[in-house]
């Protein structure tokens, strides 16, 4: 299995390395999110009572999940996209990989993938959003289990529409429901880790480290039927 | 039937095949009865009956749509049994244990190459070498024989032509080493060099025991190679004619 | 019907009666003996309940009439949350373990009405929020958690409706439908404790004293909700089951066409035996 998995890693991660597809189109893409949302949140304006802190910076961790979250939307579908021009899928079958490799492989290299982009769009957010982090340790806790939340859950459900021709219009339905609860968790333990009050983050980091391994279990035993394609 | 003794395997990048005969039985490698299979609803195959003993070269061929494609893809374990009995290599393709025992040591060469465009033919080969777990010392003779090993082994395949993309597909088939072959219109988009290759290898492949199942509008040209034809229309075989004396000949 | 006869219908996908001489095509009804009895059950507890819950039981204390949306709302909301998607859930699961039909159909048939007794729930609630809260909707947890599930059930329904090979979309569906389930429960939880941490206390429906009037109008109401519940879920799992066999029927008719445009083929094209 972890063999496997490996093999599929180091794969989907050498097509992304040669196709740069997550550097020049899903990272920019993250960026321009965080710039849409300043359109949107006025940033001069002060939260009454919150430490003097502008609406943007206050919700400057929703805002990053919201722009991770769309991003990784990208990433999951390219995933399965290079799998599905020639026959790929087919062939994984004929190999016979076991679908819990292929499952634990499509996962990490998601999350490697998301893992650079929320390095990069969270410096961004930083920047643009004009906020400091206090509690370093839960930040990179947070960033850990809430990656593998994503990919775990992703991976999944994305799977469900692997060689459809309605991937795209379904994938985003049926993904972004099962990721509220870690977006939620996400963006409070981020707040904790921001504004103050780190034991509340360590609670949601442990509910985000919860959440990532059942749905790595649950993805390691039905990743099977869902790969069968008749 | 070639008798198992004959086998040479001298030439590292021959065809040969993992103990195809070393059970010693003859049973059947092909074995379907009535077999219904459906593309979503359309029953392609709409009850096949066929027998392919060890070592057989079987030309099927047919009209565009007769169901060839799917009977091959039915062979190789992806496609599955709607209604009817099918035992491919022993394994019971009626239930999902049975056709992905089946997959593992069968070799489809189809329409799709299953190649990944943004990777080398050597990456892309290595890859599926290591998928299907086949034998990593066979890749580089493999892409020797193929015409892969030159400037060609660092072209992604993205650009290649289809000429070269089958041969890189080819190459994959061929270190699988498979007790079955399953040709899908193998000749089509190759070169007189490719195609000869194409022929080697079912010799080869014949003469190690494997069995090949040839789907192909070259009838000439396979004739040469197959013993056996079926003719195949409206997803049931209809003639199973000998052409040659391919089950008596010792 | 019985199940041990749509198990087999469905183990031998091609077998339909036989035909025997006398044989005469069945009235193709979702109707039974036991969905009448039900539907009459559902008619006298529906009628009941609006008499007992907008006429006969006083209105709340604290909440004035805008209680008697609960008779409606609380079992609505049960049958959707705890009943439909349990049985979707236990459907799945058996489907996925031996691949029945029986189990796949049924699974869905409850998704589909939990997802339309799931709606009503939300409007239900809403429409009790305006008067209670003063807006539609607050980001009240069980108001919140229950959207959220409203909107992962129709991607279950979605994929129920996927242009693909039938056996494997049962078979993703399935997996839809034992994660779906699981992940209900996180959204509910995680949602509850998010207000929790956020805000203080949110307003608990039907805190105010139940006496018995307004007890006997909600096991009015629940007893309403499940008989309608079942009486749509029978017909729908029956209409699904009839679908399921007429294309079992289409599927006979299609081999026929398809072995005969062969036999054509075969004439034309001088690939007769012999011919090569």
């Amino acid at each position: 299995m972890l063999r496997d998995a490996r093999l599929v890693a180091a794969k989907d991660l050498r097509i992304e390395w040669s196709s740069k597809v997550l550097t020049a189109q899903v990272l920019p893409f993250g960026f321009l999110v965080l710039i849409l949302f300043g359109f949107g949140i006025s940033p001069e304006r002060i939260v009454q009572g919150k430490d003097g802190r502008s609406v943007l910076e206050d919700v400057s961790p929703a805002l990053f999940w919201l722009a991770v979250l769309f991003s990784a939307l990208l990433a999951l579908g390219r995933s399965f996209a290079i799998e599905a021009d020639d026959g790929n899928l087919d062939a994984l079958q004929l190999a016979g990989l076991e679908p819990a490799g292929v499952f634990l492989g499509k996962t990490a290299a998601v999350a490697v993938e998301l893992a650079v982009l929320e390095v990069v769009v969270g410096s961004g957010a930083l920047l643009l959003y004009g906020a400091t982090i206090r509690h370093w340790l839960l930040l990179i806790v947070v960033l850990v289990t809430t990656t593998l939340a994503l990919s775990g859950a992703g991976i999944l459900y994305a799977a469900l529409g692997a060689g459809l021709r309605v991937r795209d219009t379904l994938v985003p339905l049926l993904v972004l429901p099962v990721l509220a609860p870690v977006l939620l968790g996400a963006t409070r333990a981020t707040e904790a880790a921001l504004f103050g009050a780190a034991a509340d983050g360590w609670s949601w980091a442990g509910f985000l480290g919860a959440f990532s391994l059942l749905y790595l279990g649950a993805g390691i035993l039905l990743f099977g039927a869902l790969l069968e394609e008749s | 039937m070639p008798n198992p003794s004959k086998i040479s395997n001298d030439d590292p990048a021959a065809v040969s095949g993992r103990d195809h005969v070393a059970s010693g039985t003859d049973a059947p490698i092909v074995q379907l009865q009535e077999a219904v299979s459906l593309i979503g609803q359309f029953p392609a195959l709409a009850g096949v009956n066929l027998v392919v003993g060890p070592g057989e070269v079987v030309l099927i061929r047919g009209p565009n749509g007769a169901g060839k494609s799917t009977l091959l893809r039915l062979c190789s374990g992806l496609a599955s049994l709607t209604s009817g009995a099918g035992r491919i290599l022993g394994h019971d393709i009626s239930d999902r244990a049975g056709r992905r025992a089946v997959r593992r040591e069968v070799g489809l060469l189809g329409h799709a190459t299953s190649l990944y465009d943004e990777l080398t033919v050597e990456q892309n080969i290595r890859f599926w070498v290591g998928a299907n777990r086949s034998d990593e010392t066979m890749v580089e003779p493999v892409m020797h024989r193929f015409g892969l090993d030159g400037r060609l082994r660092s072209v992604r395949v993205a650009g290649l032509s289809a000429g070269q993309r089958r041969r890189t597909a080819m190459a994959i088939v061929v270190c699988r080493r498979p007790s079955l072959w399953l040709l899908d219109e193998p000749h089509s988009g190759l070169d007189e060099d490719g195609r000869t290759l194409v022929d080697d290898l079912v010799v080869q492949a014949a003469q190690s025991g494997a069995t090949v199942l040839i789907a192909s509008h070259e009838v000439d040209r396979v004739s040469e190679l197959a013993a056996r034809t079926v003719v195949i229309a409206g997803g049931r075989v209809h003639t199973g004619e000998q052409l040659g004396d391919s089950t008596d000949a010792s | 019907m019985t199940a041990d006869q749509i198990a087999d219908g469905s183990s031998s996908g091609l077998s339909v009666e036989d035909r025997a001489p006398g044989y005469k095509a069945p009235i193709l009804s979702t109707g039974s003996e036991a969905t009448r009895v039900i539907g009459v059950i559902a008619l006298l507890s529906t009628a009941a309940m609006l008499a007992f819950g907008l006429l006969i039981s006083p209105p709340d204390l604290f909440q004035g009439d805008s209680v008697r949306l609960f008779y409606l709302h609380v079992p609505v909301a049960i049958v959707a949350l705890y009943l439909a998607f349990t049985i979707t859930l236990i459907g799945s699961v058996i489907h996925l373990v031996n691949g029945s039909t029986f189990w796949d159909l049924l699974a869905g048939a409850a998704a589909e009405v939990g997802v339309v007794f799931l709606g009503l729930t939300l409007v239900t609630g809403m429409l009790w929020g305006r008067p209670t809260w003063g807006s539609y909707w607050e980001w009240d947890p069980r108001l919140t958690s229950t959207a959220v599930s409203f909107v992962l059930y129709l991607g279950y329904l979605a994929v129920r409706k996927l242009d693909m090979d039938p056996a494997a979309r049962s078979r993703r569906a399935a997996v839809l439908g034992i994660v779906g389930f699981a992940n209900t429960i996180i959204v509910k939880y995680s949602v509850s404790w998010w207000r929790s941490l956020h805000q203080g206390s949110t307003l608990k429906p039907l805190d105010s004293q139940i006496e018995g009037l307004m007890m006997f109008s909600f096991a009015l109401g629940l007893v309403s909700m499940l008989s309608i519940f079942a009486w749509l879920v029978m017909h729908r799992f029956r209409l699904a089951w009839l679908q399921h066999r007429v294309d079992a029927h289409r599927l006979e008719a299609a081999l026929l066409e398809r072995r005969s445009e062969g036999e054509a083929g075969i004439a034309k094209s001088g690939l007769a035996p012999g011919g090569a």
